[in-house]
C-alpha cells in the first residue's frame, strides 16, 4: 500500500519536485510557482494523513532500504513528529502562496526558478529532519535545509543581505560542526546512531564524560542554530535583509526544526532521566531562556525597523519555548511544544504582514506607518490579531501557551518564571503597542500623507494566508484541544517515568 | 600528576590532535578579518573532526573491510569513514557557497575585509 | 586567458584519461573502495583542467550550463526512479532486493547498488562543474 510510504514520500516529493521545478523554469517561468505549490500542497496532504495514522495505532517505523535499525536508516514518527511535520508543511503551503505575489518585487525575475527550486530543498531538509530516527541523517538533512536557507537569505535584492547571509553560514557552519562533533561522541562511546538505539544504550554510560560532552556539543550547536539569547546575533541581519517569503520560512519553519531537534535530542536520545536527575542542565536552560526572553523584548523596544522588531521578538519568543521544555514540567512542555505552533503561526502572520507593507507602499520603518490603517484596513487588523496574541491576550493562541508554561513552572514551584512571562507580556506589549498606534491613532502628516493615500491591501494571493494565520491566531486559542490532543499523549509518554 | 596524564596523552594523542586542530581553525575564524580567510578557518575547524572521526576507527594493523580469504584479518570499522565521506560532500558545498557569497560581497562592495565592510556599513 | 601550448597539449591527453578513472571508480563503487561521490568529483576535476588550460569562455562552450543542470536532473532521477521503483515492485524506499530481475538476491542488490551509484556520480560530476562556473565566473570579466 501506498500509504505505507509516506514517511519517506514526504521527503522524497520536494526533492524531486525541486528539480522538475528548475527544468521547468527552462520552459517557462510560469511554471515553477503551480509545481512548488502543488508539491507542498500534496506534502501537506500526506502530513495530515501520517499525524492520523499515528494517533491511531501508534509511531509509525519506515526502514530505508529494508535494511533493519538500528544498522539501516530508520524513519519514525511519532506523535511530536507527526505534530512538527504537520505545523511546518501548513506554512510551507500558505508561504509557497504568499511568495507569488511578493516574491515578483522582491528579486530578479530570473531568479524566480532558482528561487522554487531552493525553496523546495529547504522544504526536504526541514521534512528529512522531522522524520528520520538517525542522528546522522538529522546532521545530514540539518545541513541541506542550512544551505537553502544561506541562499535564500543572499536573493535578497539589497547588498546588505550578501553580508548577512555570510554571518548566517559561519555560524551556522559551526553550529553544525558541534552537532557533527556530539554525533561523534555518541558513535564512539555507544557505536550506534539510531535515536532509539541509543536512548536504550546510553542509561549505563550517563556518569561518562564522554556522554557529558556529547551532551554540551549538541546544546551548543543547536542554540546556535534556534538563536537562544546570547549566540543570536547572525538573527536579525538574516531576518531584516532577506526577502518577506524567506523571512516568514526562516522564522516559523527553520527555526522551529531547530527547536524540534532539540527537543527530539533532549528527550528521545538523552532521556529525562539524565538531563533533569543525572546533571541539572535543565535549571541553567531556564535561566537563559528566562534572559532570551527578556532581553529579546528589550531590544525589540528599541527597534525603529518593522522586520527587524519582528526578528528581536522571535529571540524573545523561542525563549518561551526552551522555557516550557526547560522547566521540564508535563504542562511546561506541553506549552512549550504549543508554542511550536503557536509562534510560527503569529510569526509567520506578522512577517507577511511586514512583507506587505513592503510590497504595497515600500514602507520598512515603524514610523513612517503613521495613519497606514486607514487605507490597508485588512492588513491592519490581521496584524492587530497577532499583536494580541504574541502579547497573550485571551482568547488568542499565544495565550494559551504562555498559560501552559506560566502554569507548570507554578507547578514545579518556580514562580520566579512566572514573573519573568509577566514581565515579558508587558514589554511585548509595549512594543506591539506602539505599531499599533502608529497605524491606527496618528495622523500621516505631510511626509507619510503620499505614500499612505497610494496604499492598498495586497493582492489577494498575499492578503489570503496572511487572513488564514490571524484567523489560526483565534481559532488555536479557542480550540486548543485539537493540538493538546496530539501533544498530551507524547509529552505523557516521555515525562511519565519521572 | 604529570605522570597520570602522560600516559593518557600518548594513547589518545589523535583527540589532542583534533582538538588543537580544531582550535586553531576557531582561531582563524574569529581572528582573521578576510572573509577567505574565515571560509579557510572554518575548513581547518571541520577537517579536525573529520580526523577525530576516522582516527576513533582505526586498528593498529588493520585493514580494509573487504572481504578476503583469510579469516583472521583484522579490519577497521568502515561506518565512519562512510559519515565522513558525506560529511566531507556537506563540507565541500558549504564552501562552495560561502565562496560564492564572498564573491558577490566583493561584486557589490569591492573589498571582503570585514572591518571595511563595517565602516561601509555604518556609513550608509 | 589560454595558457601555455604545453600544457594545453597535455592536458588534452590527460582528460581521457581523468575521465577514464573515474568511470572506473565509479563502477567498483558497490563492490570495492570508490563510489558515486568520489568518481563524480574525479570527473568533474576534468573538466575543471578544461577550464583552468583553456579558459572559461572555452570551457562554457563544451560544457554548458544547460547541460550542467539537464545532468544533476538525470542523476537525481535515476537515483529516485529506482528508490520509487522498489516501492512500485513491494518494497521499501531502495529496497533493492524486491526489484524483479531474473538474478539471485545479491546480484539484484549489486547491480542496483551499481546503478545509484552511476546516478549519484552523474549528479555530483555536474553540481561540482556548476559549482566551479559560479565561482569562477568573475575571473574572465575582470
Amino acid at each position: 500500500m501506498i500509504i505505507d510510504h509516506f514517511p519517506v514520500l514526504v521527503v522524497v516529493l520536494p526533492l524531486v519536485g525541486a528539480f522538475v521545478t528548475l527544468l521547468a523554469g527552462w520552459a517557462d517561468r510560469r511554471l515553477c510557482f503551480p509545481i512548488a505549490m502543488a508539491t507542498t500542497f500534496i506534502q501537506f496532504c500526506i502530513s495530515l494523513q501520517i499525524l492520523s495514522r499515528v494517533m491511531q495505532t501508534g509511531p509509525l517505523h519506515y526502514n530505508l532500504g529494508n535494511w533493519l535499525p538500528p544498522w539501516g536508516i530508520e524513519y519514525v514518527i511519532d506523535q511530536l513528529n507527526g505534530f512538527v511535520l504537520v505545523v511546518i508543511l501548513f506554512l510551507c503551503v500558505l508561504t509557497c502562496l504568499y511568495s507569488y505575489r511578493s516574491i515578483h518585487s522582491e528579486i530578479d525575475e530570473k531568479k524566480i526558478p532558482a528561487f522554487y527550486t531552493v525553496f523546495l530543498l529547504l522544504v526536504t531538509g526541514v521534512c528529512g529532519i522531522a522524520v528520520t530516527g538517525d542522528l546522522f541523517n538529522l546532521y545530514v538533512f540539518l545541513e541541506i535545509s542550512s544551505l537553502a536557507a544561506y541562499a535564500l537569505v543572499a536573493l535578497g535584492r539589497e547588498k546588505r543581505s550578501l553580508v548577512s547571509s555570510f554571518t548566517y553560514l559561519v555560524m551556522g557552519s559551526v553550529s553544525a560542526c558541534f552537532i557533527l562533533l556530539g554525533i561523534g561522541h555518541l558513535y564512539i562511546a555507544t557505536g550506534t546512531l539510531n535515536m532509539a538505539d541509543l536512548a536504550r544504550l546510553l542509561p549505563p554510560l550517563y556518569g561518562s564524560t564522554v556522554i557529558q560532552s556529547a551532551f554540551i556539543f549538541f546544546i551548543i550547536g543547536l542554540s546556535i542554530k534556534t538563536a537562544l539569547f546570547p549566540l543570536h546575533l547572525w538573527l536579525p541581519d538574516a531576518y531584516r535583509y532577506s526577502p518577506s517569503a524567506v523571512t516568514v520560512l526562516l522564522a516559523s519553519v527553520v527555526s522551529k526544526i531547530g527547536v524540534y531537534a532539540l527537543i527530539r535530542i533532549l528527550f528521545s536520545v538523552f532521556t529525562p532521566a539524565f538531563i533533569i536527575i543525572e546533571i541539572p542542565v535543565m535549571e541553567v536552560f531556564c535561566w537563559l531562556a528566562a534572559v532570551a526572553i527578556i532581553g529579546g523584548s528589550v531590544l525589540a523596544i528599541a527597534q525603529t525597523d518593522l522586520k527587524r522588531m519582528l526578528a528581536y521578538s522571535s529571540v524573545s519568543q523561542m525563549g518561551y519555548i526552551l522555557l516550557g521544555i526547560g522547566i521540564a514540567d508535563n504542562l511546561a512542555v506541553t506549552g512549550g511544544i504549543l508554542q511550536i505552533l503557536n509562534h510560527a503561526v503569529m510569526k509567520g502572520c506578522l512577517f507577511m504582514i511586514a512583507g506587505a507593507f513592503i510590497y504595497t507602499s515600500g514602507i520598512r520603518s515603524i514610523d513612517d506607518l503613521r495613519g497606514i490603517a486607514r487605507t490597508m484596513p485588512l492588513t491592519a487588523a490581521a496584524f492587530v490579531i497577532a499583536a494580541a496574541s504574541m502579547i497573550g491576550i485571551p482568547p488568542t493562541a499565544g495565550f494559551m501557551s504562555k498559560w501552559f508554561i506560566a502554569l507548570g513552572a507554578l507547578e514545579s514551584g518556580q514562580w520566579i518564571f512566572v514573573l519573568v512571562i509577566l514581565a515579558s507580556s508587558l514589554l511585548t506589549a509595549i512594543y506591539f503597542w506602539k505599531v499599533i498606534e502608529y497605524m491606527y491613532f496618528r495622523d500621516p502628516g505631510t511626509r507619510c500623507a503620499e505614500v499612505v493615500s497610494t496604499a492598498r491591501d495586497p493582492p489577494a494571493g498575499m492578503l489570503v494566508p496572511i487572513l488564514i494565520l490571524a484567523a489560526a491566531c483565534v481559532l488555536f486559542g479557542i480550540f486548543v484541544s485539537i493540538p493538546l490532543e496530539v501533544i498530551e499523549p507524547f509529552v505523557t509518554g516521555i515525562l511519565g517515568g519521572i | 600528576m604529570i605522570e597520570t596524564l602522560l600516559p593518557g596523552l600518548f594513547l589518545r594523542y589523535n583527540y589532542y590532535m583534533a582538538v588543537i586542530i580544531m582550535l586553531i581553525g576557531l582561531y582563524a575564524m574569529i581572528a582573521k578579518g578576510n572573509l577567505i580567510k574565515k571560509i579557510i578557518g572554518l575548513n581547518i575547524f571541520q577537517t579536525a573532526i573529520f580526523l577525530f572521526y576516522i582516527s576513533s576507527s582505526d586498528i593498529i594493523g588493520g585493514t580494509a573491510p573487504i572481504l578476503t580469504s583469510d579469516p583472521a584479518s583484522v579490519y577497521v570499522n568502515p561506518l565512519p569513514h562512510v559519515l565522513i565521506l558525506t560529511a566531507i560532500v556537506v563540507a565541500v558545498s558549504t564552501t562552495a557557497v560561502g565562496l560564492a557569497l564572498v564573491i558577490r560581497i566583493y561584486e557589490a562592495y569591492g573589498t571582503i575585509e570585514e572591518d571595511e565592510l563595517i565602516a561601509m556599513e555604518a556609513k550608509e | 586567458m589560454k595558457q601555455d601550448v604545453v600544457i594545453r597539449t597535455v592536458c588534452r591527453l590527460v582528460v581521457p584519461f581523468i575521465q577514464l578513472f573515474a568511470l572506473y571508480v565509479i563502477i567498483h563503487g558497490a563492490s570495492s573502495a570508490g563510489g558515486g561521490f568520489q568518481g563524480g568529483v574525479i570527473f568533474a576535476s576534468s573538466f575543471i583542467l578544461i577550464g583552468i588550460a583553456f579558459g572559461i569562455t572555452d570551457a562554457r562552450k563544451r560544457i554548458s550550463e544547460k547541460f550542467t543542470v539537464l545532468f544533476s536532473a538525470t542523476g537525481l532521477s535515476i537515483y529516485a526512479g529506482i528508490g520509487i521503483l522498489c516501492i512500485i515492485f513491494g518494497g521499501n524506499f531502495l529496497g533493492y532486493s524486491f526489484l524483479p530481475l531474473p538474478l539471485p538476491g545479491p546480484e539484484i542488490r549489486g547491480l542496483a547498488a551499481e546503478a545509484v551509484e552511476i546516478g549519484i556520480g552523474i549528479t555530483v560530476m555536474a553540481v561540482m562543474t556548476s559549482i566551479f562556473y559560479d565561482i569562477a565566473v568573475d575571473e574572465e570579466a575582470a
